[in-house]
């Protein structure tokens, strides 16, 4: 059953339209991310469903109760900032448990309260410290703990690892997924790092200039992006120019080499089109039987770690592929002529 | 490390200047104190139990103290809101605003009185009519205390503002707001319990800037006609000789007083790490 809905959201500051016809159910316990890059309108729909942004025009409701024009202190929406929102002015204590004074509830409830949240965040033994004496990834556990403490009917996280370093940021992120999982929460997360949003969420929403571009599980996001925005913007990426040899087969042809693709419904014979193709679907011919084999050259091998990526240019257009490192790699040498191959569900065709 | 190695390390420009600045208050300060004690060589301490001793100085400081601290109340209900609105919602007013405390710098004091004793000596009527809502605010007393802490207000409203802006600026005002406004806190919550705390440091600067401005303030306070501390020392500083030198000194030791306990209530860590 849908917890958060919204529907046909808008938001325009003076000409500029921030958030065009906005729409998503979400259930209760999910997790879903809004994705995107910067002034795509991810934060702004965020803060409309904080309450900080009033909606040009929709609807935003929980549990089928309308919360679009209630102040936010009465809509019970937990929050999480980007720069941690502690108030310096009290302990570690004394910002978990301020909801709860603020809601007048017993002095011992908030004490269990504040001990709870303080054990599920692995930190009792700061309990007495102030926000200046902790490190960016307790002061954002803390500031997790904060906005959990008052049993929120949504926890809302705006970008809140962006300020934090790699190492950090890897291990507070399955932190808040397994807290807001053991807690059954809903949870709407922004972030401009498709790693995140991959890792993280049940369901991943993509954002560009305002407009959702697609709605789906990081499985679907990353192998059946719908937009060349999409899969742009998710994972890496070859796209290419190419024309529709022969819709009934699927045979495209980019710069002469020929590709087969089982996505090209819809499409005539002379249709200029673009496609994509994900780095990890090439691979060397030897390896194993494929559908689309063609001719290449060579042009630069990087290693990434786990990863080699090999650029091969076939025709004028450069395709990267990624190969898992091994030791018993064979690796061409730049400037070889070789051959790859991919399968004809590799091959997508692109909206627009 | 050698004699001569450690004075090479010796700061010694550093420590000229700084001995030269500090000579340049305290010398003065030396003087004064100096001859206040030389009235009667018998008795250094005459002049100081001359001046405690007349009951016009208890009045008047006393007076100017309610007053100060009535300006320093009045200014911060005032200036608190209105700073922190403007951080949070205008910020297009800031510029408007912050010309508008500049204000007592370009107008003199003398003019402010003025005006205040011109629209305010006159008895408020409804208009079109000679029906009278109020007497002159200048012909009672409470009306007069009102003008005048109504006028110390301006006169320290580039002090107050600033100070309080500045304390605004290190704490993240917009954010802890949303931060408390997403647990449930009321505007009177937020104002009361994140946003005073976190400029306190900012408050007490800022009211001690005021209580200096009010205590010592001559022009408003002669000029309306009430017997407050600043007038008191004119006439005396006119009359007599070691007195205003004892009560100027003693002036010296309650500010550095006030000082010292700013340092002391902030932890000397000033604002950036919080007020806590």
């Amino acid at each position: 059953m849908t917890h958060l809905a919204l529907k046909n959201i808008s938001k325009q500051f003076g000409d500029f339209v921030a958030v065009r016809d906005f729409n998503l159910d979400v259930k209760k316990g999910e997790f879903v991310s809004f994705l995107g890059p910067s002034g795509c309108g991810k934060t702004t729909t965020l803060r409309m469903i904080a309450g900080f942004e009033i909606p040009s025009s929709g609807m935003i409701s929980i549990e089928g109760i309308d919360i679009t024009d209630k102040a936010p202190n009465q809509r019970n929406v937990g929050m999480v900032f980007q720069s941690y929102a502690l108030f310096p002015n009290m302990t570690v204590a004394q910002n978990i448990g301020f909801g709860l004074q603020v809601r007048k509830e017993k002095e011992s409830d908030i004490k269990d309260r504040v001990k709870e949240m303080l054990s599920i965040i692995h930190m009792e033994e700061k309990a007495n410290s102030y926000p200046y004496q902790l490190s960016g990834g307790q002061m954002q556990r803390v500031a997790l703990a904060r906005a959990l403490a008052i049993r929120p009917e949504v926890l809302l996280l705006d970008e809140p690892l962006s300020a934090l370093d790699a190492k950090i940021r890897v291990s507070l992120r399955a932190e808040i997924r397994s807290i807001q999982q053991k807690l059954g929460i809903t949870a709407i997360y922004v972030t401009h790092d498709q790693e995140e949003a991959l890792s993280l969420s049940d369901r991943i929403v993509v954002m560009n200039v305002g407009e959702m571009e697609q709605v789906g599980t990081p499985f679907e996001t990353y192998n059946f992006p719908k937009t060349r925005f999409v899969a742009n913007f998710v994972g890496s990426l070859n796209t290419a120019d190419a024309e529709v040899l022969d819709p009934a087969s699927g045979l495209l042809s980019v710069d002469g080499a020929r590709f087969s693709s089982s996505d090209i419904k819809g499409h005539k014979k002379g249709d200029k089109v673009k496609i994509a193709i994900r780095p990890e679907r090439f691979s060397f011919l030897s390896e194993e039987k494929k559908e689309n084999i063609v001719d290449c050259t060579i042009e630069n091998i990087t290693f990434l770690g786990s990863v080699v990526r090999i650029r091969v240019k076939i025709g004028n257009t450069k395709f990267d592929m990624d190969t898992f490192n091994r030791p018993s790699l064979e690796l061409p040498k730049v400037g070889e002529k070789s051959q790859i191959a991919c399968s004809r569900k590799a091959v997508l065709v692109l909206d627009e | 490390m050698s004699f001569i190695s450690r004075l090479r390390r010796f700061p010694f420009w550093a420590w000229f200047w700084f001995i030269l600045g500090a000579l340049y208050f305290v010398l003065p300060l030396y003087a004064t104190l100096s001859f206040s004690l030389s009235w009667d060589p018998e008795y250094p301490l005459k002049a100081y139990e001359r001046a405690f001793g007349d009951s016009r100085f208890w009045n008047s400081f006393l007076y100017s103290n309610m007053l100060a601290l009535s300006t320093i109340v009045a200014s911060i209900v005032l200036v608190v809101p209105t700073a922190y609105w403007i951080r949070l919602r205008l910020p297009e007013a800031r510029r408007v605003v912050e010309f508008l405390t500049l204000m007592p710098f370009v107008v003199p004091a003398i003019i402010l009185v003025f005006g205040m004793i011109r629209i305010y000596s006159t008895p408020f009527t409804l208009p079109f009519t000679d029906i009278v809502l109020m007497q002159p605010l200048t012909q009672f007393k409470a009306g007069t205390n009102i003008l005048i802490v109504a006028g110390y207000m301006v006169l320290s409203m580039p002090y107050m503002y600033r100070s309080v802006d500045t304390g605004m600026r290190t704490v993240d005002i917009r954010t802890l707001t949303e931060a408390a406004q997403s647990l449930g806190a009321s505007w009177f919550t937020i104002i009361t319990k994140i946003i005073l705390p976190n400029i306190r440091a900012a408050l007490l600067s800022g009211a001690l800037l005021t209580f200096a401005i009010v205590v010592g303030e001559v022009v408003l306070a002669s000029f309306l006609g009430v017997s407050a501390f600043g007038p008191y020392l004119f006439l005396l500083g006119q009359h007599r000789a070691y007195e205003p030198a004892a009560l100027s000194f003693v002036s010296f030791l309650l500010t550095w007083l006030a000082m010292g306990l700013i340092q002391l209530v902030t932890g000397g860590q000033g604002q950036t790490a919080g007020a806590h």
